[in-house]
């Protein structure tokens, strides 16, 4: 029996393994796929919707579906890349991001994002909410107005015991990501530069660090995000 | 070819986007062949003479009199461009949305660290002044705006080739590299 399994996006072959969501077989096949709650090592939740896919007529997160022999993926479309810039635009809307002010501007996937679809303006009005700064950890800033409840830092950043250092506070549109008062007094080093890393956006801010990379040296400057997995075909 | 007539203003912004404006050196002398400027800090014409091509606005609308000159400049022009993440989005100064102007007012001249002289304590209040909006607002949900051109400031670059491509009619380029949020 064969291990392989065929299958196509946009009319390319794609060879995936058994077990391989869409996104992971085609960024091991040199087609970017654009994620942004997903993040390598830690299990897919597709609640950005940002993978969206097009399959058998359906729309589908590609972080989540898992490969199938013979199916036919649509992803680089107009269509669906206009379904994604308006998603990218409406997190644009719904919180502060003050991008010249931000220490993660440059590294920031929202903003990569919104290069990569030429976002020059959202299409929906600002909604200016008001939300606030917790500064009270010692290593951590956690900035709520560039917070999009992306979930990763609660699935990444947890103790021995497996607590998680971040968790949802509130519901509906008073919904936060907090870091535990008493864990966040505690958090190591390593871990607090883990959580700063594993944050797509400014939300969640190593102290004392600063705007650490000149303009025109920072991640996606020069480069949009995802030409890193489309160069290596 | 007629030349073409722009004119600029800078609203609730810092000129720091006309400063970038300048930055495209030496090709302001290509431009000044192309266009002739109407009203605009850059030659200091107060109002408008006549009816203009290319409106560039810098700034959000924080004011009345933000208001009052942007109406004025969908009135007199025929293209506005949002120059700068300010006029698209409200920017700096739209860090006081959601709080009260009175709060504003009163940490700015009576409560803030580095008030020192206003024993009577007085809030700026006279009629001549524009009266404070509730929010700042970025330009396109006060009038309709035709393009807009991110960054803080824009690149020099992307002002030029947007310019041009106004001046000319040709398409705009906008790379990859000049299309910036900071």
């Amino acid at each position: 029996m064969s291990t392989t399994l065929r299958f196509k996006i946009d009319g390319k072959e794609i060879i995936a393994e058994p077990g391989q969501t869409i996104v992971e077989a085609a960024r091991a096949n040199g087609v970017y796929i654009p994620t942004l709650c997903n993040f390598e090592g830690l299990p897919p939740k597709g609640c950005c919707r940002m993978c969206t896919v097009k399959l058998n007529k359906r729309y589908m997160t590609a972080c989540t579906t898992p490969v199938a022999d013979g199916m036919e993926v649509e992803s680089n479309t107009p269509e669906i890349n206009d379904f994604r810039k308006g998603i990218v635009e409406l997190l644009f809307v719904s919180g502060n991001h003050f991008c010249p002010a931000c220490e993660k501007s440059g590294n920031c996937e929202l903003q990569a994002l919104a290069y990569r679809f030429r976002m020059l303006v959202p299409r929906f009005p600002y909604l200016f909410p008001q939300k606030g700064i917790d500064a009270s950890s010692p290593k951590l800033i956690k900035e709520q107005n560039r917070c999009i409840m992306c979930k990763r830092c609660i699935k990444a950043i947890k103790d021995e015991e497996g607590r998680s250092y971040f968790a949802y506070q509130n519901r509906g549109n008073k919904l936060e990501v907090i870091l535990d008062e008493k864990l966040g007094k505690e958090i190591s080093d390593a871990l607090a530069r883990k959580a700063m890393d594993t944050c797509p956006v400014g939300s969640i801010i190593y102290k004392e660090l600063g705007y650490y990379q000149p303009i025109g040296k920072r991640k996606y400057d020069k480069k949009p995000i995802g030409s890193d997995i489309e160069i290596q075909q | 070819m007629e030349k073409k007539i722009i004119a600029t203003t800078s609203l609730a912004g810092c000129f720091g986007c006309h400063m970038s404006f300048l930055d495209i050196d030496e090709r302001i002398l290509d431009l000044i062949e192309l266009v002739e400027f109407n009203k605009s800090p850059i030659n200091d014409i107060k109002t408008f003479t006549k009816q203009v091509d290319i409106g560039i606005i810098e700034g959000g609308c924080c004011n009345s009199e933000n208001i009052e000159i942007l109406k004025s400049f969908r009135e007199n022009c025929n293209v506005l461009v949002s120059l700068g993440e300010c006029a698209i989005m409200g920017g700096l100064p739209a860090l006081r949305n959601g709080i009260p102007i009175e709060e504003c007012l009163k940490e700015a001249y009576l409560d803030g660290p580095t008030v020192r002289e206003n024993k009577q304590k007085i809030l700026p209040n006279n009629e001549e002044l524009p009266m404070l909006l509730d929010n700042v607002y970025p330009c396109h949900e006060i009038v309709k705006i035709d393009y807009f051109l991110p960054g803080c400031p824009p690149r020099a670059d992307l002002i030029w080739d947007a310019l041009v491509a106004l001046v000319t009619g040709d398409e705009m380029k906008l790379p990859y590299e000049v299309i910036k949020f900071d």
